[in-house]
């Protein structure tokens, strides 16, 4: 398989690498984004940061579902689901949003504080794996942390659903890290799972915007204990 | 000829024509019919298995062992039953004018593909495709919870979403770190997930990533459970969603989420052999024993209330399973199956009583025994049978899980005695002017299905008083598997 050299492959295999700390970063900066538009973009290019990484740990490995599984993060984390989120902010005419957060400076140190927990959390265990992209368990573990964080601090609609897309990246990633991939079988079924939980949500969207007019999530909080 | 196919095809061939079939006159009747042909297609899946023990099918992806056969004869069960009582039910909710012929039609549909979905999730022998049909079970009752578009309605089932989605997430990791584990042991590819495969060489998982995945897990689908701390979703959902659905999700969803936990177990306990599991276990089912016990006396919506009285019931369970061995693994399995029938029984009645009433608050609900007796007797008994009466069954398992607690972990028990105490304060003195007293309620347009009601609470009470021996043995069986 490896026509190019091992100068080629080890530079791709340092692109692993690359690749996981691009995915990082694309976190940080999504939980410090204040417009819903270039939060979109974010969310896109981490699903092709996604789908590169796991297409080098396939060619390098010479494991070919995961140019499947590749394929399937590419055509749905970069084409189908940005395009449903673009439809969605445009129809809602929440395209030029701009939501205001406060405290940006403590959640990143909450967010820096969750990537060495990730780390610690994961290091005896990436020692175990056998994958060539074990070294990155950890910044999987961070980037479903840090989505996570996400969700939590923002209050409206659009925002905390790609902060769980972007946990599902996190996820997708961690299982090219720490193993070489799930079953083909299963990465399907949670595909499909994603797609149709995005699909609601975005249904449920509109009927939120028409029962309170707005997209703010803080709307939703009479339900509590008396 | 497999049973198994038809128990899987009827319900998911049903969510189908439901959805061609619309809101026609005999649409209800059609989702019973589908209901009906589930419960005999698993009836006679459970005599197979009965004459000839545990099965594999197709491959190794589906199996069937003495665990999972009674919970599938139980889903499908109380999912006929609750089919027949959304019947009328649902009729009366449409003359109110809270459902429209679209909203019927999604109504069915996703009633037949979330009984579909919760019997695939039992049946899978391979744990990534349980994970996966966990959450299009999640997916179809989220869909179920808004049917009503009402604020309140959106609000629980975007929790239910968010709260869940997030919950499942953790557990998909876990499942990424037991697959992480079986590479190691068994090898990777498709067989690596199959439970059978896993179970037979536990022993050679990697200790250390069980038990960070162990931990995942029972964070993950705990949050289905509807374990403390993260059982916010499950009270919105049971109070704002149809009847018939807090129905199931109490009595059925909850079950097949504690089921992915005791089959993870399993596996945890085997590559740890240090009880760790098992522990936590008794941790997280004992807060949430004695949390939703003060929370459900603060309750003033009767279907609220019976939503912490499940999260109460559900931590009692975990609380078993966690001791573990013979005694409270069967007492565990018995309150399993015994909180499915009564506590659907009672939103049955419940459900007819707050048409009735027009309103969940239980203030509002005055005096049933003298416009509906049935109505009012069935949520009396119900109430009783719940809160341990004997002769009712749940009388048998809590008096077994609380014996057993007594000899394994005497710390717990004046917490557990605590809670129970509470929540009979609580529950019967709310039911009690609710039967009772007198009344300005309206009779309903349509005859409400209480046959369910009765059937169930005769079952619970037939198994306070005696189990049959083929019920008993698979009981010994299962809690033999799950070991501990």
């Amino acid at each position: 398989m490896c026509c190019w050299g091992p100068e080629v492959n080890s530079l791709l295999s340092q692109s692993i690498n690359l690749f996981a700390v691009v995915l990082l970063v694309l976190a940080f900066a999504m939980i410090a984004q204040r417009r819903i538009l270039t939060l979109i973009h974010l969310f896109t290019l981490q699903g092709a940061a996604l789908a590169a990484a796991t297409l080098i740990v396939g060619y390098l490995t010479g494991q070919h579902h995961l140019y499947f599984s590749a394929a399937l993060t590419f055509v749905l984390k970069v084409v189908l689901i940005p395009i449903l989120l673009h439809r969605v902010i445009l129809r809602l005419n929440v395209r030029w949003d701009v939501e205001t957060l406060f405290n940006i400076p403590t959640t990143m140190l909450i967010g820096i504080v969750l990537v060495i927990f990730a780390f610690n959390l994961a290091a005896p265990i990436a020692g175990l794996s056998t994958s060539i992209a074990r070294g990155t368990l950890g910044i999987a573990l961070a980037c479903v942390l840090l989505s996570f964080l996400m969700m939590i601090v923002r209050a409206k609609a659009v925002p905390q659903v790609i902060g769980f897309l972007s946990m599902e990246n996190g996820l997708f990633f961690a299982a090219t890290a720490a193993t070489s991939g799930m079953p083909m079988i299963v990465e399907l079924g949670i595909a499909f799972d994603v797609l149709v939980g995005i699909l609601i949500l975005g249904v449920f969207m509109f009927q939120i915007r028409e029962q309170f007019d707005s997209l703010d999530i803080r709307h939703l909080e009479k339900l509590k204990e008396d | 000829m497999d049973p198994l196919l038809f128990v899987l095809a009827f319900p998911l061939l049903g969510g189908v024509l439901l959805a061609l079939w619309g809101d026609r006159e005999r649409a209800g009747d059609l989702n019973a019919a589908m209901s009906l042909l589930t419960l005999a297609a698993s009836v006679w899946l459970t005599a197979i298995v009965v004459r000839d023990g545990p099965l594999t099918a197709w491959g190794e992806w589906f199996f069937v062992d003495p665990l999972n056969v009674f919970l599938v004869t139980l889903t499908a069960f109380v999912g006929f039953t609750t089919s027949l009582f959304s019947r009328p039910y649902m009729r009366i909710e449409r003359d109110h004018g809270k459902m429209t012929p679209g909203r019927m039609r999604l109504f069915h549909s996703m009633y037949q593909l979330f009984n579909g979905m919760m019997l695939v999730a039992l049946t899978t022998n391979n744990l990534g495709i349980l994970w996966v049909a966990m959450e299009a079970a999640t997916l179809t009752t989220v869909l179920l919870v808004s049917v009503y578009r009402t604020p309140a309605s959106l609000e629980a089932a975007w929790k239910y979403f968010i709260l869940c989605g997030v919950g499942i997430a953790q557990a998909l990791f876990g499942t990424i770190l037991l697959y992480l584990a079986a590479e190691r042991a068994i090898g990777g590819g498709e067989g690596a997930l199959l439970w059978t495969h896993l179970a037979q060489s536990k022993h050679l998982l990697d200790p250390q990533i069980l038990s960070l995945a162990f931990v995942f897990l029972l964070v993950g689908y705990g949050t289905k459970v509807g374990l403390v701390p993260v059982h916010n979703w499950l009270p919105d959902a049971h109070a704002e969603g149809p009847t018939p659905i807090s129905a199931v999700l109490s009595g059925l969803l909850l079950n097949v989420a504690l089921y992915a936990v005791l089959r993870c177990k399993v596996l945890a306990d085997g590559a740890l052999a240090n009880g760790l599991p098992g522990r936590m276990m008794i941790g997280f089912g004992l807060v949430t024993v004695v949390v939703a016990a003060f929370f459900l006396s603060r309750q003033r919506d009767v279907k609220r209330m019976f939503a912490y009285s499940s999260i109460e019931h559900m931590g009692l369970m975990t609380f078993a399973f966690g001791l573990g061995g013979p005694i409270a693994n069967f007492a565990g399995l018995l309150h399993m199956t015994v909180h499915a029938l009564v506590k659907s029984a009672i939103f049955f009645a419940v459900g007819h009583a707050a048409q009735k009433a027009g309103s969940q608050v239980m203030e509002d609900i005055r005096g049933l025994l003298k416009v509906s007796p049935t109505v009012g007797w069935g949520l009396m008994l119900g109430s009783l049978a719940i809160l341990g009466m004997p002769p009712f069954g749940v009388f048998a398992s809590e008096f077994l899980i609380l014996t057993t607690a007594m000899r394994e972990a005497p710390w717990a028990t004046p917490f557990l005695l605590v809670a129970l105490g509470v929540a009979f304060a609580a529950i019967f003195g709310r039911v009690q002017p609710m039967v009772f007293g007198e009344t300005s309620l309206r009779p309903l347009a349509h005859p409400p299905a209480l046959l369910p009601v009765f059937v169930h609470l005769g079952l619970a009470l037939m198994l306070g008083l005696y189990i049959p021996p083929y019920l008993d043995g698979w009981y010994r069986q299962a809690a033999q598997m799950i070991g501990g």
